[in-house]
Formats: C-alpha cells, sequence, structure tokens
C-alpha cells in the first residue's frame, strides 16, 4: 500500500477578499465539504449566540451593580413562567404577573407620576444587558435628572419583550418610556442590545408607535451614539407630543459618515 | 356540513372546516400562540380521522375565509379548473392520499391535475401525510420554468447565490459574490437582500448585478430583493430588472400588512414581462413566503399557519414565477419551535407547493433563539434534496452576516449534489465547466490558482 501525500484541504486563492466583507468567504475545502477549521470556527460562534440566548441574566448581580451607583430598582417578571414558555408566548412577555404588578402598584403610591419609565429586559440576549445596560444607564440617566426630568425606579424584568414597557409605563402613569433590551443574537454579534422609546405607552401600543435605536455592540452604535439618539428622540417626542414612524430621528450616522467611493472589484 | 366524531369515548365537535384543518395539523408553536392547536394528541388524531373522510369537493363548497371578505379565496374559487379537478374529484382527503402515493399518480397525471388542487385540498392531505409521504408524493412531481437558464429538471439542484452586506458596499457583494461563483453557486438566481429599501441603493444594486452578469457572461438572472413598490419604480427609470421579488401571504388582509394586492403584483409582473429580459423564458417573478406570517401580521382569520402558507401558493401561482421559496426558520420559535418543526414545516411547504405546481425552492435556516443546530439542516437539506427541490440558498459558509440568521453555505450544496449527484442547471453547468470551475464530473478542480475568466479581477487586488 502506498501513502498518498497529496493535501487533505484545499485553500481557496483568494484570501485578499477578505478585507472587504465580515462574511466566512475563502474558507477551503476538504473534500467539497468544509475543512475542520472552519467547521470548528462556525460551531464557536454559534455557541456564543446560543449561550447569548440561552443563559439566563444573573438579576440580583445587575441590581447590585446598580444600587451601588445609587440607582433604585424594581425587580418584576412577566407572565412568562420559564424561558421555553417566554420563546413560544410572545404574549405573555408583555405583561407583568400579578405578584409584579402588585409590587409596583405599591412602588407608584410612595412616588410622584414620573415623567420617563426606564425598563431593562432580558429579551433574546442575555450578554447584551449584562454588557451594556449599565454603561448605558450611567450616561442617560444623569442627562435626563439634569433635564428635569423625573425618572422611577429602574424596571428590571426578566422575560421580558418590547411591549413590557407599554403595561409598565401604564401602571406608573409615565409619560414616556424607555426599554433597554437584548436584541435577537446573531453569530457575529451574540450581544447586540436595543433601545425602544414610546411616548404615551399604553397596553396595545404597536411597532408604529416606537422609536428604535438597534445594534449597540462593540463593533455597532457606541454608547455615546445610542444616547445621543435617544435624547433627541425624548426633547423632539415632549416638544411634539408623538413617537413612532412620524418621528424621524435627524442625528447624523456617523457610523454611516466615512463613505468612501464605491468600488468595485468584479467591475472597475 | 357538520364535524362531529367520537374517538375514544370522547365526542369531538370541531363545528367549522376551517377548526377541523387547525386541530389535524401537526403540532407547532405559532398555532397554539393562536389558541388554534389541539390540546391532546388525541384531539389532534380524531380530526385527522375525520379529515380524512372529507371529500376534496367540500373545499370548494366552504370557504376557509368567506369569499366576499378576502381576494385570495376569490383567486381559489374563481380560477379553479375544474376539468383538472375530475380525476380526483370523487375522493376523499383520505383517499386523495392514497392516490398520491400510489402508482396511478405519475408526473404527468400530477401536473395535469394541479391546476384543479386547492391550497386548501393541499394542506388537508398534508396534515394526514407522514414525512416519507410529503418526500414521495413530492419527488413525482415535477415543474420546470426558465429565464436564462433551465430550473426544475430532473437530477438538478440549483441555487440562490445570496451575497448579502450588512451596508450594500459593492465591493462587499461582489467578494462574496465571486466566492459563491467560484464554489459552483448561482443558478437559479443571484439575489440580495438589500439592507436598506430606498430607490437609489436598489438601483445601484440592480445595476452591478446586471453588469456583473453581462461582463463574465453568467447564464443566470439576479433579483435585489426590495419591495415590489420599490422595483416597480426602479423600471419606470431604465433599471436592469430580471426578477421582481415580493413577499406574498395567504390571507388578503396579511398581503395589506405587507403594502401589496394581487393587481399590484399583476402590474409588476406586466412591467417586468414587457423588459423582455429572459432569454430562453419570461418567468419573471420570485416570491418568498414562510409559515407563521399572516399570524406574525394578526390577519390569519382563524386559519392555521401551514393552511395559510399554502393560500400564499395560490397567490404565486397567479403570476408564474421562476422561484417560490419558503423561508422556513427564519421566523422565531414562536412559530416553529425547534428543528422537529422546522423539518416538517419545509417538506411539507415544498410538498404542497409543488403540487400546485410551482418551482419550490427552500430556505433552509435558523435563527440562533430557535432551538435548532446545524444537524437539524442537515437532516432537511438532504429530504428536501432527497424529495426534489428545486433550490436552495448559497450563503457564504451558512453565516448571512446581514439578515442575522443561519441558512445553508456553497459547500452544503456541494455535498448534496455529489451525495445524490445531482448537477447545475444544464446552462450554468456549461458555464462552470468552461471556466474550469468545475471539472466534467462536476467535481471543484483543484485550484492553486483563480480561473482565467477572474484572474484580471483579482490580480488588481495584489
Amino acid at each position: 500500500m502506498t501513502t498518498d501525500n497529496s493535501p487533505l484541504t484545499a485553500e481557496d486563492p483568494w484570501h485578499s477578499l477578505k478585507q472587504f466583507t465580515s462574511a466566512r468567504i475563502a474558507l477551503g475545502h476538504a473534500g467539497s465539504s468544509l475543512p475542520t477549521k472552519a467547521n470548528l470556527d462556525f460551531q464557536l460562534a454559534h455557541a456564543l449566540a446560543k449561550d447569548a440566548a440561552n443563559i439566563p441574566l444573573d438579576f440580583g448581580k445587575l441590581e447590585q451593580v446598580l444600587n451601588v451607583q445609587g440607582y433604585k430598582t424594581l425587580s418584576l417578571q412577566t407572565q412568562a413562567e420559564t424561558h421555553q414558555i417566554y420563546l413560544q408566548r410572545p404574549d405573555k412577555g408583555r405583561l407583568l404577573n400579578p405578584a409584579s404588578i402588585e409590587s409596583l402598584q405599591r412602588t407608584v403610591q410612595q412616588i410622584k407620576a414620573p415623567d420617563i419609565a426606564i425598563i431593562v429586559a432580558d429579551g433574546l440576549s442575555s450578554n447584551a444587558i449584562e454588557n451594556h445596560a449599565v454603561p448605558v444607564l450611567s450616561l442617560l440617566i444623569p442627562r435626563l435628572c439634569s433635564k428635569g426630568y423625573l425618572v422611577p425606579p429602574i424596571s428590571l424584568v426578566k422575560y421580558g419583550r418590547v411591549a413590557i414597557g407599554d403595561h409598565i409605563s401604564e401602571l406608573f402613569s409615565a409619560r414616556m418610556c424607555v426599554v433597554l433590551i437584548g436584541e435577537r443574537p446573531g453569530l457575529s454579534s451574540p450581544d447586540s442590545m436595543g433601545i425602544y422609546f414610546t411616548y404615551q405607552a399604553k397596553v396595545g401600543s404597536t411597532d408604529a408607535d416606537r422609536n428604535c435605536i438597534s445594534n449597540i455592540h462593540k463593533n455597532g452604535l457606541s454608547y455615546e451614539q445610542a444616547v445621543e439618539k435617544l435624547i433627541f428622540l425624548i426633547t423632539e417626542a415632549d416638544r411634539l407630543h408623538f413617537s413612532g414612524v412620524r418621528l424621524k430621528d435627524e442625528t447624523a450616522n456617523i457610523s454611516l459618515e466615512h463613505t468612501k467611493k464605491p468600488a468595485n472589484f468584479l467591475l472597475d | 356540513m357538520t364535524y362531529k366524531t367520537q374517538l375514544d369515548n370522547v365526542i369531538y365537535d370541531f363545528k367549522t372546516l376551517r377548526n377541523l384543518m387547525a386541530k389535524a395539523s401537526p403540532a407547532r408553536s405559532g398555532d397554539y400562540l393562536a389558541g388554534l392547536g389541539a390540546l391532546t394528541n388525541l384531539e389532534r388524531v380524531a380530526a385527522q380521522w375525520l379529515l380524512a373522510d372529507i371529500p376534496l369537493k367540500q373545499f370548494l363548497n366552504e370557504a376557509l375565509i368567506p369569499y366576499e371578505q378576502d381576494e385570495v379565496t376569490r383567486l381559489i374559487i374563481d380560477e379553479h379548473d375544474n376539468a383538472a379537478f375530475a380525476p380526483i374529484a370523487h375522493l376523499t382527503v383520505g383517499d386523495f392520499r392514497n392516490w398520491l402515493l400510489s402508482e396511478q399518480a405519475t408526473t404527468e397525471a400530477l401536473t395535469a391535475v394541479a391546476p384543479g388542487v386547492t391550497p386548501e385540498m393541499a394542506a388537508a392531505v398534508s396534515k394526514i401525510m407522514r414525512i416519507q409521504d410529503l418526500i414521495l408524493a413530492a419527488k413525482k412531481c415535477r415543474v420546470i420554468t426558465r429565464f436564462r437558464n433551465t430550473l426544475g429538471l430532473e437530477k438538478r439542484l440549483s441555487t440562490r447565490l445570496q451575497p448579502n452586506h450588512p451596508t450594500d458596499d459593492p465591493a462587499g457583494v461582489a467578494a462574496s459574490l465571486l466566492d459563491g461563483l467560484l464554489y459552483g453557486s448561482g443558478d437559479a438566481v443571484i439575489g440580495i437582500n438589500p439592507a436598506s429599501d430606498n430607490l437609489e441603493s436598489t438601483r445601484a444594486l440592480i445595476q452591478m448585478l446586471h453588469d456583473i452578469i453581462e461582463r463574465y457572461q453568467i447564464p443566470t438572472q439576479s433579483c435585489v430583493l426590495a419591495h415590489v413598490t420599490t422595483t416597480l419604480k426602479a423600471i419606470e427609470q431604465g433599471a436592469p430588472v430580471d426578477l421582481v421579488f415580493q413577499s406574498i401571504a395567504g390571507t388578503e388582509k396579511a398581503n395589506a400588512s405587507f403594502g401589496i394586492n394581487l393587481n399590484l403584483l399583476q402590474e409588476a409582473r406586466q412591467a417586468a414581462l414587457e423588459l423582455n429580459r429572459g432569454s430562453i423564458g419570461n418567468n419573471c417573478m420570485y416570491f418568498e413566503t414562510g409559515q407563521g406570517s399572516a399570524l406574525s401580521a394578526n390577519a390569519h382569520g382563524g386559519m392555521d399557519q401551514q393552511t395559510c402558507e399554502a393560500r400564499a401558493y395560490a397567490v404565486a401561482r397567479k403570476f408564474k414565477p421562476l422561484l417560490v421559496n419558503t423561508v422556513v426558520g427564519f421566523i422565531g420559535p414562536e412559530y416553529l419551535y425547534d428543528g422537529k418543526q422546522i423539518i416538517r414545516a419545509g417538506l411539507e411547504d415544498h410538498f404542497c407547493g409543488k403540487l400546485l405546481g410551482l418551482p419550490m425552492g427552500c430556505d433552509i435556516c435558523y435563527t440562533n433563539h430557535a432551538e435548532a443546530d446545524q444537524d437539524d439542516m442537515d437532516m432537511l437539506l438532504t429530504q428536501f434534496a432527497v424529495a426534489g427541490g428545486n433550490f436552495i440558498m448559497g450563503v457564504p459558509g451558512a453565516d448571512d452576516v446581514m439578515l442575522n440568521y443561519q441558512s445553508t453555505s456553497f459547500h452544503d450544496a456541494l455535498y448534496i449534489r455529489q451525495l445524490l449527484g445531482l448537477r447545475a442547471a444544464p446552462e450554468f453547468e456549461q458555464w462552470l465547466q468552461k471556466h474550469r470551475i468545475f471539472d466534467e464530473a462536476n467535481h471543484l478542480l483543484p485550484c492553486s490558482e483563480v480561473p482565467d475568466l477572474f484572474k484580471p479581477a483579482l490580480q488588481k487586488l495584489g
């Protein structure tokens, strides 16, 4: 028997194209299939994204960090009892459970009607909240206070969808509502956070009533940019008395400003 | 007609055909979300027994959404071909399954009967079919379409090359596009999901795809998956549009939530036909669908999600598309919870679409919050190809960096072609061999260097 010494995998001689995209190109092949390295690279990214979606957020730790910084918090849960139910029943993630309603109502009796309810919900990525919620809040809340807005204790919500903010704002009788939530994790951005803003949110508000600031993560929108956009939306909504599709974000989109000349090596 | 039965000493009264269909549907999260799914396994089987005894004709008498309220229902009823229906007109749903699996149901018989089958009949019979039935019956259906190449021939499996980029950057798109071509992908269509739906960037992408196809003489067609109204405007302004894309659903209300109706689709098809850009055929529409879209728009009208999906195929059928793609796992676990539900849904969609005479492909895919992984995709990919699916997606490394989900890769297509002896569309296959991307046996040529055709482009990059 002779040994075949030809290489087991073939590399693709077009690695130079990787400068143009983060897509998984020029992976090479073993037979026609993915080489082991490319296969495991993918599994690694997938594991990170799955864990972001499935590992529960440590609410105790989040609460502690916020309390140490001087922010009061309120721990709440939606009607979803488990992660499985949460994933399959978006409707249950939009309403607080009875115990949480009671606890929120007790708080309401002790405070003046607030201007802006702030909600932090785990959503679909615990990593997103773990990494980005505190830095954004510590930029945001001082700005709101200096503008004279009254902010109630921060609602920390387990198994929350975006619309949980509607229920909470209604109970607080808050004029405006800001929800920080973990976005659907992608392979390249497992910890992306979104912020949803609604003026006069109430149960039954729709997506058309909201403004969304999405893609907050280390390769996406920065904390400063996100807070800048949010402050703009709050100020404008307070002046115009509405939010949503009619309220356009007119802050410069800094990430899109480095426009280079469109170039295409296949055609030039 | 009453829909009452007794099973294991329990009496079930399903009241309407619509409800009976929902209760007979194999379990999936979206039907529970809608409050429509069977509450016990016994209830589901009771519904399936009863459904098997319903004459196919009943679906022509009892519309699941009233004729007066829904233009999709009107389309289904008004365009039903009674002559084509005649050979199966005497059958019940249960016997229709037997017929589909019998030797009487040849490819010719299935092609002839297709215009006589309504979406509800297809959905009903699929609910009492196992995976192997869905595969066997679909495999006998053959739907061939043409634009610049021939798709859907026996022993062929095509791919949509999907070179998406998060900011529609031309070089970024071109990089994934070339990677795909060099892996033999792109005979079904080169189709980009634009990051932004505005007219200017849509036009730029359409022009770019046109220029690349012309420059390199690639026997395929292009599509930018913008909203149909955006594409119509692009056509008005002279953009070289090959295929018009639109997402469609199975109720008038769900289509309205997409901002479309049948007239608008008709207008778009007419506009594309007038450009007359197909060289060997004029199938110029590309539709995407997916179970759960009607419910997600709160427009399901009390129908289960699989029946809604089949009704979307009636919309597709009217416009003689080149490609229909069920994007099966994109919507998320609240509609299809795990790999098991995604796999069955993909095969149901393929079967129903083929039975109705459509060129079905499948975006075999999942999101990271669904209970699914690459193993599940491999199972659906293998079963879909065995069932004779027309096309799948080709995404670099299975990771779509714009849409943030996982689909099938260029490598996946090569795996399944190798395993089952499947080939690309003949015109495209010739091009691949001519430019030494594939050898005569359709294997990737060991390439220490890039094929001559693309050498100049890559040399510029150093």
